[in-house]
């Protein structure tokens, strides 16, 4: 079921066995069958550890989602509320409990808080006079989900908010808590660098748990041998760019959440033979992506101009691969033909798949108005005119294209240019409020906090600087057989990932002019291995990276670093961890602010 | 070597030797006589009550506390009741049974810890006779009061009194009575006269012995075994009954010739003993007493205190103290007489090895020739381990060692085990420490046991020693010693907070496990409030510090513990502990301070209170927050009016925040919203709360072009939007010559391929046409495509000697159009060659 945690450079599957442990502990606790109340934005990260059938041998026989008033009905023993410590779901809780004692059917109550308890819910349920009620109030730790092969998530999609808007760094102490869990199961990191004040503070907690905890250390040897954690404002460009991997434009333009996509159904229609497809399907189709899928695997990171070729060739691969059987004469090869039969019909079947996803996304990246929107995210990039009102972004607000699409362009020119004129920066917000309304000042007023939208101060545009120095610009990027990163945006080789590349080779000392001109600190720290866990390296053997980006990553920075990870003479693995996978707009809309309006 | 056996003394199949342990330290003026004395098993210390019936308040009696080696730990005059017994508990501590029923606890330093009673009716009756017993419970009471009733208290610790039923003709005490420990239950087995009874909770049953006739007499003595298993009841016709405690079974009875019943009387056994004996002890005469009906029989000189132990008794007198005991069959077998076992060869072996005589060979040759030289170092090390001499000790394990040199494949880990047990057990044995455990002991004790043993005692370096020299991870061993001691440091009153806590955090350190909450704690539990705080400094887990500082009413420093620690439920819950304690002002200021916390509130306030946060931003003078709260709070009004006077207090925060743009946009919002609101109701136009570009639309939409105009200019417009929006609307409604008048009002701001483009939208190409001439060159082959005028497109090309763009009409160039193909493609080398 989840295989293909387990064939990366570190088995990710420990960490997922880990978790499922402690759920079905939980589960146990509470004896008798029982029904869930969720809390729906778990349901997503739930999804990636346990799949309801875990939940039925442990006798969950019923699920709802938690929202007020009174519970449903269900012959169960236990009522267990999966929740986040959120202060207004313990309210529902609350009228939830509260309406059942009505109803006098004794049913017991339990809370699994995820990732962790918290005294002021507590405190919450007590002044509500419902504390009592529960017979177990218990923590699901569940920070670092892992997502794929050589991915973890903390699904935690308010992280940059948070920390860059209102200064709350709760998901960078579950940040910390979750890399203790992670390294009381792969061994301490010997190294931790990072840049960006919220690294800074993630490193602090660590060290500082690393002390609490001391003593009680494992003895496992170290999986990982360095840690890098970066801030997302320390790169603000590369979300805000078009993704042009595969992985990276499904996201784009159908979104990918929790691991799974929702796409049109028209194309996935079953054509049978002698049946007319008059009755296309109306609900959309579902589909898991990750590495489990070999097909997937292969093509994800590819630049999306490189896709339909490879999809040819495992075309040829799989007909030649059915072309077999006509050579298969005796009985022996008849029957080795029919073993493999299913894997070639789930490859078949996967390869129709993403076929008709291909097709879906090679509809849009023809279009007119994409290749527009490229060629300005381009030259802003490029360094070109960034410093004056853009015709094309002008154009779009005339259009009244969506809003997101013109705050990532706005953004994007805004970070290129090292803040905008004023003029120009007044020219666009005047534009905006005008356009799409006058309550969008708030969200206005959010970017501009978060540096994503700045008039420019007295200091000078350092952008071009810091792209000559990294190259972040590769002029020759080759989409087919790449040779470096830039290729995952055609072009733009993402900073966070250069920072990535150059810290494992020449070093981070090699750039000290342009890490002073990102914001925040970059440090390096040692932690102290127990004696005897020093690894012994094998000649030729990698090392290992955690790269951990605190704000979250795009599909196509995830890429860049498995392209870096498989390059020959690299000598580094990179595993990927995150907040939460993110492109440009669900992060902008993540730090939009909307009243809504009151008046009849 | 050859007196190893001297004080060895043959009891039927086996041996018994009494070998010397220590000399007292102590100086008893007048002995052990007139003294209630308790000695706790496992090597425990000895308490002391010189003359318990002395009740003159002039002279008190004098409680002792001595290790068991005679070392004095404390001594101080007892000032309550008359005591009727003294006992000790499983942990060290010291139970006095007093008259009254009471028990006092005291500590082995002689500190009181707590009392408890045996029950309101026992202050009446009063306690005739107390034991205290010890079970897989703990450690219990037993007493037997005035009125001849049995009290029971199994667990001290969690004290439950239970009564047991009456005893039928039991008049005062019994002449002798045991507790018993028997599935699980806790009985009494008393003897009154002839008759022989056994009290549980709710019976009383009378039980006869097998195998002891009427003939014996009635039993005066009892005894039962350091396991509860075996039973020894002595008669007044001096025959001594063995036999398994429920009574079910014999294994001998013995006429001890003696008519008086013994002083004492304790069982002497060993795990595996082949030949179990009991000691019974007479004013001059100490007689072992051996299954097998022999007996061994040792003149004493002095008042002497028997301690059963699980493998012997201890006989501590005046002046030295003994230990009796089974020879281990393993010892027997090397030291034995003209033994032939292998450990006994072998170690003659090492003997003649040392002694470089060629005879070792041939003793180990004989050793290997049986292949039993595995067993013979087996056995070494096993009986150096049941020795208490160094010397005997070293030999054997010199002999194991020699052995294993000729064994390839036979594995360390019992050797090295015993030798560092030896090393511990010689170092706990020493007269300063005072455990004489042996090594049988030490197994059932644990090292975890032995080493909090003497951390209760005190011996910290001793104990941190030992954790280091075994091995034993930080956590349980010297982190644990440490954290003792630092409790026990806290609470030393002669030294100033600040010495102490210096004190403590040389020695504690970082050292794992140590939680300096719990070091805290005890401070504060002492009343050192300020070394509490100075101590809480040094814990790493602020998760711990936070409740205890708060506890104290340090509630600002608990606030920025919280805030150290990174953990936000944490520091929500100072701050929500600071809301209620304090007043508003205050708390507003200890916010100011701590930002991380002031951010955390206004979180919170922003999804609770939302009127606080406006007091907060007010207070920080943040007056662009508050305008945004403003701005938030405007849509929050249901009243068009309410919502203009907040975005009026909003643009004045911007004002004051200097950011003239939102003051400026939100001013201009205002003046939409009463332009809408106007046109609403003079004409119904349902613009409220529309955008101004969307107002402006739906007013085209509506006919209602001057008023668009109106807005146009009075919100300065770019020209470039309101063209495009212009266009747009033009063309929806298909008003094709207000369009042209339109386009020819000005020169375009938007050029005129986005004319032709809409038109072309509307599927008018007639329109379209007509503004394909307009199009700036640039554009020009794009407009004649958009109206697929394939001919002006070419021209166009041709004209503008543009590659790509020939190339672009080339590829919408069909075959029909043979003719312009052509035209293109001359032309097209024509521009390659220029």
């Amino acid at each position: 079921m989840a295989a293909h945690l387990s064939y990366g450079r570190v088995n990710l599957n420990i960490l997922r066995e880990a978790a499922r442990k402690d759920l079905r502990e939980f589960l146990d606790k509470c004896a008798g069958s029982k029904a869930i109340v969720w809390d729906e934005y778990l349901t997503g990260p739930f999804g990636l550890i346990a799949q309801y059938s875990l939940l039925k041998e442990h006798e969950v026989e019923k699920m709802f989602t938690l929202k007020s008033g009174g519970l449903p009905a269900a012959d169960v023993k236990n009522i267990i509320f999966f929740v986040r410590p959120r202060l207004e779901l313990m309210d529902i809780i609350a009228e939830n409990v509260f309406s059942e004692d009505k109803m006098h059917s004794p049913r017991d109550f339990h809370i699994l808080f995820v990732p962790r308890r918290s005294m002021l819910c507590e405190q919450r349920l007590k002044e509500q006079g419902v504390l009592a009620s529960f017979i177990n109030i218990d923590e699901y730790i569940l920070d670092l989900i892992p997502y794929d092969g050589d991915l973890l998530s903390m699904e935690y999609e308010s992280a940059f908010r948070e920390c860059y808007l209102e200064n709350d760094q709760t998901s960078l102490y579950h940040t910390a808590k979750g890399l203790m869990t992670l390294q009381a199961l792969y061994g301490t990191i010997p190294q931790i660098y990072g840049k960006g004040d919220c690294a800074r503070h993630v490193a602090n907690m660590m060290l500082r748990m690393k002390r609490e905890f001391a003593g009680s250390q494992n003895q496992i040897l170290p999986v990982f041998d360095t840690l890098l954690l970066l801030d997302r404002n320390v790169d603000l460009l590369t979300p805000l760019a078009t993704q042009l991997t595969y992985e990276g434009l499904i996201d784009e333009i159908y979104g990918i959440t929790n691991g799974y996509v929702k796409l049109p159904p028209e194309k996935f229609a079953q054509k049978k033979q002698g049946e007319a497809s008059k009755d296309l399907p109306t609900e959309s189709k579902k589909m898991q992506l990750n590495s489990a899928e070999e097909l997937y695997a292969e093509i994800r990171d590819k630049n999306f101009n490189a896709v339909g070729s490879a999809l040819s060739k495992k075309a040829k691969i799989i007909s030649a691969a059915f072309e077999e059987r006509h050579n298969a004469k005796t009985v022996g090869e008849i029957k080795q033909f029919v073993s493999q039969l299913p894997h070639m019909q789930a490859a078949r079947s996967s390869l129709a798949n993403h076929t008709s996803i291909a097709e879906l996304v090679k509809d849009i990246t023809t279009s007119e108005a994409f290749f527009d929107n490229l060629t300005v995210e381009q030259e802003f990039m490029t360094g070109v005119e960034t410093d004056k009102v853009n015709t094309y972004i002008e154009d779009c607000i005339a259009q009244k294209d969506p809003l997101i699409k013109i705050l990532r362009l706005v953004c994007m020119q805004s970070v290129c240019n090292n803040g905008l004129k004023q003029k120009v920066f007044d020219y666009y917000k005047r534009e905006i409020l005008q356009t799409y309304g006058y309550e969008h000042i708030l969200t206005l007023n959010n970017l501009e906090k978060a540096s994503l939208l700045k008039p420019q101060t007295g200091s000078r545009n350092n952008y071009p600087t810091i792209r000559k120095t990294l190259k972040l610009w590769m002029e020759d990027a080759n989409e087919q057989n790449p040779n470096d990163i830039s290729y995952v945006y055609s072009g733009y080789a993402p900073l966070s990932v250069r920072l990535t590349q150059v810290l494992a080779r020449p070093g981070w000392r090699s750039i000290e002019e342009v890490l002073k001109m990102l914001p925040g600190p970059h440090f390096e720290e040692r932690q102290q291995l127990p004696a005897g866990l020093h690894k012994k390296r094998q000649q030729g053997e990698n090392r290992t990276t955690l790269v951990f980006f605190l704000g979250g990553v795009s599909y196509a920075e995830i890429a860049a670093l498995r392209f870096l990870s498989q390059m020959e003479d690299s000598g580094m693995e990179y595993i990927i961890a995150t907040t939460k996978l993110l492109n440009g707009t669900t992060w902008i809309k993540s730090l939009m602010d909307r009243p809504e309006s009151q008046i009849p | 070597m050859s007196f190893i056996t001297a004080n060895w003394n043959p009891l039927g199949e086996a041996f018994y030797r009494k070998s010397e342990l220590y000399e007292m330290s102590w100086n008893l003026k007048d002995g052990l006589r007139d003294c209630l004395v308790s000695a706790a098993p496992y090597g425990g210390p000895i308490a002391l009550l010189r003359e318990p019936h002395r009740r003159s308040p002039s002279s008190r009696p004098q409680l002792e506390i001595y290790s068991a080696s005679g070392v004095s730990i404390a001594s101080f005059p007892w000032k309550s009741g008359p005591v009727v017994h003294l006992g000790w508990t499983v942990n060290d501590e010291l139970l006095c049974v007093q008259e009254d029923g009471s028990v006092l606890i005291y500590d082995l330093f002689g500190s009181f810890k707590r009392h408890f009673s045996m029950g309101q009716e026992v202050v009446q009756s009063q306690v005739l006779e107390a034991k205290v017993f010890h079970s897989p419970y703990g450690t219990g009471v037993a007493i037997v009061t005035g009125s001849s009733r049995f009290i029971l208290a199994t667990n001290i610790d969690d004290l439950k009194l239970r009564r047991l039923p009456e005893v039928p003709g039991l008049q005062g005490k019994p002449s002798c009575w045991v507790v018993l420990n028997q599935d699980r239950q806790t009985k009494v087995l008393l003897s009154n006269g002839p008759e022989l009874y056994i009290l549980d909770n709710t019976s009383c049953t009378v039980v006869c012995p097998p195998g002891l006739g009427p003939q014996a007499g009635s039993i005066v003595h009892m005894s039962v075994s350091f396991s509860y298993k075996y039973l020894a009841l002595f008669t007044d016709c001096g025959h001594l009954w063995t036999g398994p405690s429920h009574l079910q079974d014999k294994m001998s009875e013995v006429d001890t010739k003696k008519s008086t019943p013994p002083k004492e009387m304790v069982w002497c056994r060993r795990p595996k003993s082949q030949q179990p004996s009991v000691v019974l002890m007479w004013e001059r005469l100490l007689m072992v007493v051996g299954v097998c009906q022999d007996t061994i029989q040792f003149p004493i000189e002095d008042q002497c205190v028997l301690v059963g132990e699980l493998d012997g008794v201890r006989i501590i007198s005046s002046t030295n103290q003994e230990l009796l005991q089974e020879v281990p069959l393993v010892c027997q077998d090397i030291f034995k007489i003209a033994s032939m076992a292998p450990g006994a060869l072998l170690l003659e072996a090492h003997r003649e090895y040392e002694k470089s005589s060629q005879k070792a060979d041939e003793y180990l040759r004989e050793i290997k020739e049986q292949s039993m030289l595995g067993e013979a170092v087996r056995q070494c090390v096993d009986a150096a381990g049941h020795e208490y001499d160094t010397n005997t000790q070293k030999s054997l394990m010199r002999a194991a060692s020699f052995g294993k040199c000729f064994l390839t494949d036979f594995s360390p880990d019992p050797f090295v085990s015993t030798c560092r047990e030896l090393r511990v057990l010689n170092a706990v044995r020493e007269i300063s420490v005072g455990l004489p455990l042996t090594h049988t002991q030490f197994k059932q004790l644990t090292l975890q046991v032995l080493i909090d043993r003497l951390v209760y005692r005190q011996f910290y370096p001793l104990a941190i020693e030992m954790c280091r020299y075994l091995k034993i991870p930080d956590y349980q061993g010297v982190s644990r010693v440490l954290k003792h001691w630092a409790s026990c440091k806290v609470q030393q009153k002669d030294l100033s907070d600040e010495a102490i806590a210096r004190a403590v955090c040389v020695k504690v350190g970082d050292s794992p496990g140590v939680s300096y909450s719990h070091i805290a704690a005890k401070a504060y539990e002492c009343g050192r409030t300020e070394l509490a705080i100075k101590l809480l400094d040094f814990e790493a887990r602020s998760g711990e510090q936070v409740p205890l500082l708060l506890k104290m009413k340090r509630s600002q420093l608990a606030l920025s513990k919280a805030v150290e620690s990174g953990d936000t439920d944490l520091v929500y819950t100072v701050v929500t502990y600071l809301k209620n304690e304090m007043n508003r002002g205050d708390f507003f200021m200890t916010l100011r301070n701590q930002p991380v916390a002031l951010s955390l509130y206004r979180q919170f306030c922003k999804l609770q209170e939302t009127e606080t946060l406006k007091d907060l931003y007010n207070q920080d003078d943040d007056h662009q927050e508050l305008a945004n709260y403003y701005v938030t709070a405007s849509y929050r009004e249901k009243r068009l009016e309410n919502r203009l006077s907040l975005l009026q207090s909003a643009v004045d925060e911007y004002n004051k925040a200097k950011n003239e743009f939102s003051a400026k946009a939100t001013e201009e919002e205002m003046r939409l919203l009463r332009f809408q609101r106007k046109l609403d109701d003079e004409k119904g136009a349902g613009l409220l709360e529309l955008s101004l570009q969307a107002t402006m639309e739906a007013l085209l939409a509506l006919g209602l072009h001057k008023q668009a105009e109106q807005l146009y200019k009075d919100f300065r417009v770019p020209d470039k939007r309101y063209w495009w929006l212009k266009l747009k609307s033009l063309a929806e409604k298909e008003e094709w010559e207000e369009l042209e008048k339109f386009s020819k009002s000005k020169k375009s701001p938007i050029g005129y391929l986005a004319f032709v483009e809409v038109c072309m939208k509307s599927n008018n190409k007639y329109e379209a046409k007509k503004y394909v001439s307009k199009v700036t060159p640039e554009q020009r082959v794009k407009a004649h495509l958009a109206v697929s005028d394939l001919e002006g497109a070419v021209d166009a090309a041709i004209e503008r000697k543009n590659e790509s763009e020939m190339g672009a009409v080339l590829s919408r160039c069909s075959a029909s159009d043979r003719l312009l193909i052509d035209r293109l493609n001359r032309a097209r080398p024509s521009t390659a060659k220029k």
